[in-house]
C-alpha cells in the first residue's frame, strides 16, 4: 500500500514535471531569440544558433546616440519619479497608518480604487491639458504625471507596510522630545527599510518599462527614454537590423530584471503586488 | 483596511498630561499636514486630467485648423455608437479582454500554480524563472520579442514547419490571436503567483482527507480548492482585466492595431482618432468610455477585497 502510494505520487510529480516543461519550452522561445540573436551577426527573426559568436551587436549599439543617452534619459526619469513618488508616500502614509481619523478609510479607499484605474485611457486628455498648462515636452512634466499615477499604489504599499512597524518604539522617541517628521525619519522608516526598498524598486520598474507615458508626454527625440527609442530601430532606420534590436533589448532589459530578483524574495509570492491584496 | 488604534489616543484627552503621555498633542490638521504633497499631485496630475476628461470629452476639440473648440453635448457619444470602427474596437477588446485575460492568464496561471506544487524543485525554479522574466521585461521590449515570435519568418512558422503542421502569416491572418497571446505569454506571471499563495494557505490535511476519501482530482479541484480561493480567483480576474483593457505598447508594437484595425482595441482606436486623425474631443469620448468601463471593474474589485476584510 505504502509503496503503491510512493508510486503514484512519483507518477504524478513526473507528469507535473513534463507539464511544466512544456509550457516553459513554449515560454522560453521568445527570450531565447534575444539572448541567440544579439551574439548573432546574420540575426533573423528565427531562433536558432548563431552563425558564429560575435560582440559586434553590442559594439555597434553601445554609442551614445542609441544606446547611452536613452538610457540616461530613462535614468533621470524614472530616478527622479522614483525618488518624488516614495517621499510623498511616506509622509502620506505616516498619518495614515499612525493617527485615527474619520477621513482615513474614504482616503484608503478612494487610493485603492485609483490603484486599479486604467491610466491608459486618460493619456490624450492628459496630452491635450499639458498643451494648455506648457508642460508638453518637458521632463519635469512627465515626472510629475509619473509620480501621481505611480502614487496610489505607492501609498497604499507604504502605509500597509508601515503598520507592521511597531508605535512603542516611535513612542518613546516622542517622550524623548522628537518631532513627528523626526521619529519618521529616524524610527520608522529604518524599521521599514525593506518595505522602502520594495516600494522604491517596484515603482522604478514600473516606470522604466512605461512606453505610453513619456510617448505621449516627450516629443524632442534628445530626450527619450529607452523605452520609446527602441522604435527607431524600425522606423527610421530603414533596415532592421535584428541582431543589434535584439542587443538594445538585453542592455535595456537587464536593469529592471535585476532589481527584479534582488525584491523578489520580499514580495512574498507577489502578494504584495495585488493591489496590496490582504487589505 | 482598518487602521490599528494608536495605543495612547493623542487627539481626543483634554484634560491635565498624564505622566507618561508624549508632550505634545498637534490637531488633526497638522497631522494631516504630510498628506500635502502627496495630495496636491494627485489633484493636479491625475484627478486634473480625469475633470479635463469629462470635460473635453463633450467639446469638438482638435488639434489643428480651429482656433476655438465649442461644446457639443453627446454628439461625440452618438457619433461613437454609430461608428463602425469604434464598434469594432468595442468588440476587439471584448475578444482581447476575455481571451488573454479571463482564460488564458487566469487558466494557465492556476494551472502552473498547481502544477508547480507537484512537481519536483529544479523544474519549478526554471519554470517559474522563465515565466516571471517574461512578465518583468519592458512592455515594448516584450513587444518585440512576440513580433518576431509570430512573424511569417518568425520562430513559431519554423515550429510548426517542423512538426509538419501549415504555416501562416500569423500577424495578418489572425492578429487578434497573436496578441492575445502574446498578452497571456506577458501576463500569466502574476496570476501564477497569486494563485500560488492561495493555493499554499489551503491546509493540507483537508486536501488529504478528501483523498482518502477517494475523491478524484478534478472533484478535489472543483469542490475544494476553487471554493477555497475563490477570493483569490476574483482579486485576480479583475486585476487582470483592468491590466488588459489597459494594454496600449504591446499592441502598438507587435501590429500598430492593423492590418486593417483588426487587432486595434479601445486603447489604440482612442489613439488612432486623437492623433492620426486629430480629433481629441472625439478620442478622449473614447477615453472617457474606457475609463468608465475601467471604474465599474475598480469598483467590483474594492466590493470584493471589503468582504474579505
Amino acid at each position: 500500500m505504502a509503496l503503491t502510494l510512493a508510486s503514484r505520487r512519483t507518477t504524478r510529480r513526473l507528469a507535473a514535471d513534463a507539464g511544466l516543461l512544456v509550457v516553459a519550452a513554449a515560454f522560453v522561445l521568445p527570450l531565447a531569440w534575444v539572448g541567440l540573436s544579439s551574439l548573432d551577426s546574420h540575426a533573423d527573426l528565427r531562433v536558432k544558433a548563431p552563425d558564429g559568436l560575435t560582440l559586434d551587436n553590442f559594439d555597434a549599439i553601445l554609442t551614445s546616440e542609441i544606446t547611452f543617452t536613452p538610457l540616461l534619459n530613462s535614468l533621470v526619469l524614472c530616478g527622479s519619479a522614483t525618488l518624488l513618488t516614495v517621499v510623498c508616500a511616506a509622509l502620506a502614509a505616516y498619518p495614515l497608518s499612525r493617527f485615527r481619523s474619520r477621513f482615513n478609510r474614504p482616503f484608503l479607499l478612494t487610493i485603492l480604487f485609483a490603484t486599479s484605474l486604467p491610466i491608459t485611457a486618460i493619456m490624450v486628455p492628459v496630452y491635450a491639458l499639458f498643451v494648455q498648462v506648457d508642460l508638453i515636452d518637458t521632463t519635469h512634466g512627465t515626472v510629475f504625471f509619473f509620480t501621481a499615477s505611480q502614487l496610489p499604489f505607492a501609498i497604499w504599499l507604504m502605509k500597509n507596510f508601515m503598520d507592521g512597524v511597531p508605535k512603542e518604539l516611535e513612542e518613546a522617541a516622542w517622550t524623548d522630545g522628537a518631532s513627528s517628521l523626526q521619529s519618521l525619519i529616524r524610527v520608522v522608516l529604518p524599521l521599514m527599510g525593506p518595505g522602502v526598498a520594495v516600494v522604491t524598486v517596484f515603482c522604478f520598474v514600473m516606470m522604466w518599462g512605461n512606453f505610453f507615458v513619456p510617448f505621449m508626454l516627450l516629443l524632442t527625440p534628445d530626450q527619450m527614454p529607452a523605452s520609446v527609442s527602441i522604435n527607431d530601430f524600425f522606423g527610421n532606420r530603414g533596415m532592421v537590423a535584428y541582431g543589434q534590436l535584439a542587443a538594445f533589448s538585453l542592455v535595456y532589459s537587464t536593469p529592471v530584471i535585476l532589481l527584479y530578483v534582488l525584491i523578489a524574495r520580499r514580495l512574498g509570492g507577489g502578494f504584495a503586488l495585488g493591489g496590496a491584496v490582504k487589505g | 483596511m482598518t487602521t490599528t488604534a494608536p495605543h495612547t489616543d493623542l487627539g481626543k484627552t483634554s484634560g491635565p498630561t498624564a505622566p507618561r503621555r508624549p508632550p505634545r498633542r498637534p490637531g488633526s490638521l497638522v497631522r494631516a499636514l504630510p498628506l500635502t504633497p502627496a495630495v496636491v499631485l494627485l489633484l493636479l496630475f491625475l484627478a486634473g486630467p480625469i475633470a479635463y476628461c469629462v470635460y473635453i470629452a463633450f467639446t469638438d476639440l482638435q488639434l489643428t485648423g480651429q482656433a476655438q473648440d465649442s461644446f457639443v453635448g453627446f454628439e461625440n457619444f452618438t457619433r461613437a455608437f454609430g461608428d463602425e470602427a469604434f464598434l469594432n474596437a468595442v468588440w476587439l477588446t471584448l475578444v482581447f479582454t476575455v481571451l488573454s485575460s479571463l482564460v488564458g492568464q487566469n487558466t494557465l496561471g492556476l494551472a502552473l500554480a498547481a502544477l508547480m506544487r507537484r512537481a519536483s524543485k529544479p523544474v519549478r525554479t526554471l519554470t517559474g524563472g522563465i515565466v516571471v522574466t517574461a512578465w518583468v521585461l519592458p512592455e515594448v521590449v516584450a513587444g518585440f520579442l512576440l513580433y518576431a515570435f509570430f512573424r511569417r519568418e518568425g520562430t513559431l512558422n519554423a515550429v510548426l514547419d517542423q512538426l509538419h503542421l501549415p504555416a501562416q502569416n500569423w500577424l495578418f491572418t489572425l492578429p487578434i490571436l497573436a496578441v492575445s497571446f502574446a498578452n497571456v505569454w506577458r501576463g500569466t506571471a502574476f496570476s501564477m503567483l497569486v494563485y500560488s499563495a492561495a493555493l499554499n494557505e489551503i491546509p493540507k490535511e483537508i486536501t488529504e482527507a478528501a483523498e482518502v476519501d477517494g475523491a478524484g482530482g478534478w472533484r478535489r479541484l472543483w469542490h475544494i480548492t476553487l471554493p477555497m480561493i475563490r477570493r483569490s480567483i476574483g482579486t485576480n480576474l479583475m486585476l487582470n482585466t483592468l491590466q488588459t483593457l489597459s494594454v496600449f505598447g504591446l499592441i502598438w508594437v507587435m501590429t500598430r492595431g492593423g492590418p486593417g484595425g483588426r487587432s486595434q482595441t479601445l486603447p489604440l482606436f482612442m489613439y488612432e482618432q486623437a492623433f492620426q486623425n486629430s480629433l481629441i474631443g472625439y478620442g478622449t469620448a473614447v477615453a472617457l468610455l474606457l475609463l468608465l468601463v475601467g471604474s465599474l471593474f475598480s469598483l467590483v474589485y474594492l466590493r470584493l477585497l471589503r468582504t474579505e476584510v
